[in-house]
């Protein structure tokens, strides 16, 4: 319904729907069917879209921390729709992850109620950006990789979970556009820009091992299968930004395990505060 | 009025110019003996109205005498741009904003990145120059990227294809 007044949009509630951020907000899968396929083992089904949840709601909010802090107001935007994204796709794969659980616990539990031994992204998503020419490469990493993980779980034998990569898909494919192309602006630029871009790539790499050791649940695409996708665009990338590749690999982070930096801890703090300060809290 | 017509009027809180129709978000309506089920698709995943969406179907099928309402998400088939309906194309462009063109049909094998993109046919909604350039991939909306014409040096809002 539109209004002329944003304050009459507001008011005009007839029930508890709200613009305003807090807790206590629809299911955001309401009155999808919630069953478990047979065949599709209850706990490995939580235990993988925890993975893919929590690693696109730490991505997520260090994105926003970008939020009034980026070179220009296009990219603010860009970046701040990019974190709305992926916090979608979190909310939806926390919900399903509680569904799979059978524990009752919602999409607000599991962002707002657990420690961060509990949390189950790679290391990737925590890391805090030092500067504009990281924000972009860890972007580029992680929407390649969650895009070719994606786009082979749209054939996923659980449903809702195939029905959220097909979604998915196609905003990951927009995330790693834009990330692409500031990397090869960067890396393709001045001599700081080129710099400051090498930095990034070789300050990332030691986390990338993680993203392709298997997941342990069954459910994730062949590591394998992913890995090769991920290393052509990767080079596509790179070389059209004059980058170089860095060599050698590094044993993969224990992420998944719950064994995290301090970053998170710090995330944590920031994001779970106010939602257990006041339990239940809407506002 | 029909439940399905009363659905199909209620308009999208960001993009008032068209209905949920029009944006093929509003996916069924069936009357049943005590209620209403509403069927509705998101956008985008992260799409912050859907909450408004749902309370506004509610409250428009109350206030036209329905007043119980169920309405129910569905994730798969993820929404596209080319259930945007003519009327609704229509509407953008006489608002400014240049509707999507068709959804490239997509090859098998994983899906191509195609760098240094920015001219592409995308007419101005203002001068109708055939193609502009992009600004940014991403805009006010999800749904949208922002553009500008070389011509006329508006810049505009262009709805994205998914």
């Amino acid at each position: 319904m539109a209004f002329d007044d944003a304050y009459d949009a507001l008011t005009d509630h007839e029930d508890d729907a709200r613009w305003a951020y807090g807790t206590g907000f629809a299911d955001p899968m309401a009155g999808v069917a919630q069953e478990i396929p047979d065949g599709v083992d209850p706990a490995a089904l939580t235990a993988y879209c925890l993975m893919l949840g929590d690693d696109a709601l730490i991505l997520s909010h260090r994105l926003q921390e970008w939020v009034t802090r980026a070179p220009e107001l296009e990219d603010e935007v860009a970046v701040a729709n990019i974190a709305l994204d992926l916090l979608g796709q979190a909310r939806l794969l926390l919900t399903r992850a509680g569904q799979a659980e059978g524990k009752d616990r919602g999409e607000d539990d599991l962002a707002y109620q657990r420690d961060a031994a509990d949390f189950r992204n790679v290391l990737l998503a925590e890391r805090a950006d030092a500067d504009f020419a990281q924000l972009v490469v860890r972007l580029l990493v992680f929407a390649t990789w969650r895009l070719a993980v994606f786009d082979r779980l749209t054939a996923a034998p659980d449903p809702v979970l195939a029905a959220i990569a097909a979604k998915g898909v196609k905003e990951l494919a927009y995330h790693r556009e834009y990330a692409a192309g500031w990397v090869v602006r960067l890396g393709d630029g001045t001599e700081l820009s080129h710099r400051r871009a090498q930095d990034a790539v070789d300050a990332i790499w030691p986390l990338l091992g993680e993203l392709f050791a298997p997941d342990g649940t069954g459910l994730g695409p062949d590591p394998a299968a992913v890995r090769a996708e991920f290393d052509q665009v990767l080079d596509q990338v790179l070389t059209a930004a004059t980058l170089s590749r860095p060599a050698g690999a590094t044993a993969p982070g224990r992420g998944r395990d719950g064994e995290h930096t301090p970053a998170l801890t710090e995330i944590l703090a920031e994001l779970q505060g106010l939602a257990r300060a006041i339990p239940d809290g809407v506002w | 009025m029909s439940a399905a017509a009363v659905a199909a009027g209620v308009t999208d809180p960001e993009l008032p110019m068209v209905t949920l129709a029009d944006l093929g978000i509003l996916r069924d309506v069936r009357e049943e003996a005590d209620r209403v089920v509403v069927t509705v698709t998101p956008t985008y995943s992260g799409c912050p109205a859907m909450d408004e969406i749902r309370a506004d179907l509610r409250r428009a099928l109350r206030r036209a005498g329905y007043p119980h309402v169920e309405v129910r998400t569905a994730l798969s088939p993820a929404w596209t741009t080319d259930w945007i309906t003519e009327a609704g194309r229509g509407k953008l462009a006489a608002a400014g904003i240049a509707p999507p063109g068709a959804v490239p049909r997509r090859g098998a094998g994983p899906v191509p990145l195609v760098l240094g993109r920015t001219r592409r046919d995308v007419p101005c909604p203002r001068c109708g120059r055939p193609d502009t350039e992009l600004i940014s991939a991403f805009s006010a909306t999800a749904c949208k990227e922002l553009r500008r014409c070389p011509d006329c040096r508006e810049p505009f809002e262009h709805v994205k294809e998914i």
